[in-house]
């Protein structure tokens, strides 16, 4: 045996690590409460998204009542300028909202993630392409260029996902390249190289898995603005189109509730701020976890 | 003013990791008079630089100093507050790091960091301070010393900026500096010029030192007592020629056979044919040539070390024959074979049988993946081996290299130690099955008994498996050690090649010489006769612009 290679000192090294499962457990009862608010924010949202048909007193467009009711038994948070009930529109409202936030997410990763990888694996022209492409995208104003593009091809869902998905995924291009470079540059990804991997496993195995912290609290982020620009181009009218529940519109077709001191058309506002709020408190820990790692070694 | 400068009692330090306390140093003496010098020695961990910080009261991020009390000049320092020990700290202790590329900022220029400590505390103005340093630049013989000080960090090189950073230490004239590790990141011929300098100026000044290094040679030159660490405990203290005739406890004992270390057999090459040859290769980045007409060959089943300081193409030589760098003149042949100059065009047996080792296994390994994926790879991409046949060829391998299969396998290199996981990296090359290993500096950053274990084990990997090893490194010792040939290469071409033995006995090249006499032997004088030797026969001291 290597007795002389055995560190004693360290106590940690000699027993394997504990699984996943409990590791990822015990860090979160560790976590500090705004974190704990995040999750919590983040599991009754989706909760509701996934099972409002099933949570709901009434349908999504169903018009139910009289216009703008008082709150009451029958419609606990009144109703809205159609007669809707404004709960089961609000419910709805996260299923719409949230549900086209996260996929529009996801593909900007996808498309933004994967190109920053293959820019910072080739380098060469292929980065410059990329690179240049992207500063001049983001050199435009992302909601005027939303606006611009959503006139030209239309606001159904799927081009609304498209053009925000292509918008953001400049800044995950950005991101993504930069913590990549990092990866690229050490030992053991030029020994992955030289035994002549191909791109697939480089950027799956071998980078991947070393920037999943910054990329996930990336997610994070970027999951906020691109909610709130669906709730911005709704409120202008060029997002989710009527009558489909969505706060941002929402806010728009009860806003002169408020000349009357009511608070209703704020309800699907501050639906928004919370959620954004959780997932930004939700980032904070992670990048703080995440960076207090670096340090500690 | 008594002749007692430090007196450190029962001293326990305790270092932070996943929150919960570890003891680093578990009551220590430290006794230090004034101009003497103490030798801390010890391995990676065994809390020389802990103690010796805790000598002006100063614990890393992370450390805290539980007990003990620190009496520097009669002061108490433990109950101190900031305010007072900040008073104390570069004014009458000072502090030399390893590393003197990371302790001074880039963006000043050297005098202006100089300047910065008097200044501040108050015992200058600009104007001395500044006369000041050109005149310990010129005792630290630094060239040019009325305007080295307005240079740049990047702009002076290594052995410059260490002596620098010795300079800066003594601008307030402090009764104490703590030297850690400051040579270890050097050349040996370099190496020679820092110790005399920081041995000389200590003398002048009157300074009492505490000299930390991992060299008992090195140590031996510059300390009048030396006390060895173990796990931050104590092992052996004694005066230094006590130290070196009669040392008495076991693990001081070892730290010496380290260094004597031999193959156990002379191994000849067992093909007439070699199994790489460079060919008259010329390589470079850009417009600079980096590698000039550079020859030699390697058999299998002997070991090749390419000797060299930083800078003679060492490295640049294993990246023309990987294929990283595609030579601008010349080939690379393996078996006879001309290897397309690009990895790129190179199909996977040609990759497989040229396999890499390299200087940091931290960063050699992906932190993300288990050992079992680690040397998976290579058996599942070159061999084509899954399911049962492949876990049991890596239950194999990590017998060969001596870790517990059942106890490493699901291991993430985090988990391992510096040695250990040096050990996955050569089970990783091992996995391909190649004929040729190169290793890059494999022990350069591990400690000495570490290092001889991993040598051993290369040792034994030859003979068994015939391997053809390009043993890259910068220490002589390892090179007597382990090789059958030696190359010696200087600022890109080869100096001088051959079997060891003929490298080794004179007549040799100039710079050979150079090298070979560089290297700190275990006697407390050899540096003053070597400085007297050279002094006596005009031997430039370094080939370097230093």
């Amino acid at each position: 045996m290597t007795a002389q290679d055995a560190t004693p000192l360290d106590p940690q090294i000699g027993r394997p690590r504990s699984t996943r499962l409990q590791g990822v457990f015990r860090e979160i009862l560790k976590a500090p409460i705004t974190a704990k608010f995040g999750i919590l924010v983040i599991l009754v949202y989706g909760f509701v998204a996934i099972f409002a048909p099933v949570l709901t007193p009434y349908a999504e467009t169903e018009i139910v009542g009289p216009q703008f009711d008082v709150w009451g038994e029958q419609f606990i948070l009144g109703t809205d300028g159609l007669g809707r009930d404004m709960l089961t529109r609000l419910l709805f409202g996260a299923r719409n909202t949230v549900g086209i936030a996260f996929i529009t997410t996801v593909l900007a990763f996808v498309i933004g993630g994967l190109t920053g990888l293959f820019a910072a694996i080739y380098s060469g022209w292929f980065d410059q392409l990329a690179s240049r492409v992207v500063d001049v995208l983001m050199a435009i104003p992302q909601l005027i260029f939303a606006l611009m593009l959503l006139t030209i091809f239309g606001t159904s869902i799927p081009t609304l996902i498209i053009v925000i998905a292509t918008l953001d995924a400049t800044r995950i291009f950005r991101v993504t390249r930069a913590v990549s470079l990092n990866v690229v540059v050490l030992d053991y990804f030029e020994a992955a190289r030289l035994r002549g991997e191909r791109m697939f496993w480089l950027c799956i195995r071998e980078i991947l898995p070393n920037i999943m912290a910054p990329l996930m609290a990336e997610f994070g982020l970027r999951f906020c603005f691109v909610f709130l620009m669906i709730a911005a181009l709704s409120f202008l009218g060029l997002g989710i189109q009527p009558p489909t529940a969505d706060w941002g519109s929402m806010v728009r077709e009860n806003a002169v509730l408020i000349t009357y001191g009511d608070i209703t058309p704020i309800l699907p506002a501050i639906a928004i701020a919370i959620l954004t709020l959780g997932v930004n408190f939700l980032v904070d820990w992670f990048l703080h976890k995440s960076s207090g790692l670096k340090d500690g070694h | 003013m008594t002749d007692r400068l430090l007196e450190i009692r029962n001293l326990e330090i305790d270092g932070e990791s996943d929150e919960v306390w570890h003891e680093i140093i578990k009551g220590l003496d430290l006794d230090l008079d004034r101009g003497e010098v103490l030798g801390l020695i010890g391995e990676s961990g065994a809390g020389k630089s802990t103690l010796g910080l805790a000598a002006m009261n100063f614990a890393r991020p992370g450390c805290r100093i539980r007990g003990g009390t620190i009496r520097f000049d009669g002061q108490e320092l433990t109950a101190q507050p900031e305010t007072t020990l900040r008073k104390l700290r570069g004014v009458r202790i000072a502090y030399v790091a390893q590393s003197a590329a990371a302790s001074f900022n880039p963006a000043h220029q050297l005098i202006d960091q100089f300047s910065e400590i008097p200044v501040v505390h108050n015992v200058k103005n600009r104007q001395e301070a500044e006369s000041d340093a050109k005149d310990l630049y010129r005792r630290v013989l630094l060239p040019d010393p009325d305007a080295i000080g307005y240079r740049y960090p990047h702009q002076v090189s290594g052995g410059q900026l260490q002596r620098a950073m010795t300079a800066m230490a003594l601008s307030c004239r402090p009764d104490l500096i703590i030297f850690d590790e400051p040579t270890t990141a050097l050349d040996v011929t370099t190496q020679i010029e820092v110790l005399t300098t920081i041995r000389d100026i200590v003398r002048e000044f009157n300074t009492a030192a505490i000299y930390i290094s991992h060299d008992l040679a090195v140590v031996a030159q510059m300390a009048d007592r030396i006390m060895v660490l173990r796990y931050g405990e104590l092992v052996e203290e004694a005066t230094t020629r006590e130290m070196m005739t009669d040392p008495k406890m076991d693990y001081t004992k070892s730290l010496w056979a380290v260094r004597s270390f031999k193959k156990e057999t002379e191994t000849t090459a067992t093909e007439i044919n070699p199994v790489v040859k460079v060919d008259n290769v010329t390589a470079g980045y850009g417009q600079e040539d980096i590698l000039k007409n550079v020859t030699f060959e390697i058999h299998r089943g002997q070991t090749v070390a390419i000797v060299g300081e930083s800078g003679s193409g060492k490295s640049t030589a294993a990246r023309v024959i990987t294929g990283l760098l595609p030579p601008r003149l010349g080939n690379i042949q393996l078996n006879g074979e001309v290897l397309p100059k690009s990895f790129k065009a190179r199909n996977k047996d040609q990759l497989r049988h040229v396999q890499m080792i390299y200087q940091m296994a931290d960063t050699a390994l992906n932190p993300r993946q288990r050992i079992r994926s680690i040397i998976g790879r290579p058996l599942s991409f070159y061999l084509n081996l899954t399911g049962q046949k492949r876990e049991e060829r890596i239950r194999e391998l990590l017998s060969l290299i001596e870790l517990e299969p059942d106890l490493y396998i699901d291991r993430f290199p985090d988990e391992l130690s510096g040695g250990q996981k040096q050990r996955v990296s050569i089970a990783r090359a091992l996995a391909a099955e190649p004929e040729f290993i190169i290793c890059d500096e494999v022990t350069s950053a591990l400690d000495q008994l570490v290092a001889e274990g991993i040598l051993r084990l290369l040792d034994r990997l030859q003979r068994e498996f015939n391997l053809a090893y390009m043993f890259i490194t910068h220490d002589l010792a390892t090179v007597k050690a382990i090789a059958d040939n030696v190359v010696v290469m200087l600022q890109g071409s080869i100096v001088e090649q051959g079997p060891k033995t003929d490298v080794f006995s004179p007549p040799h090249h100039e710079y050979t010489e150079l090298l070979l006499s560089s290297v700190p032997e275990m006697d407390p004088d050899w540096l003053n006769e070597l400085i007297m030797h050279r002094e006596k026969h005009g031997v430039m001291a370094s080939t370097s612009t230093s």
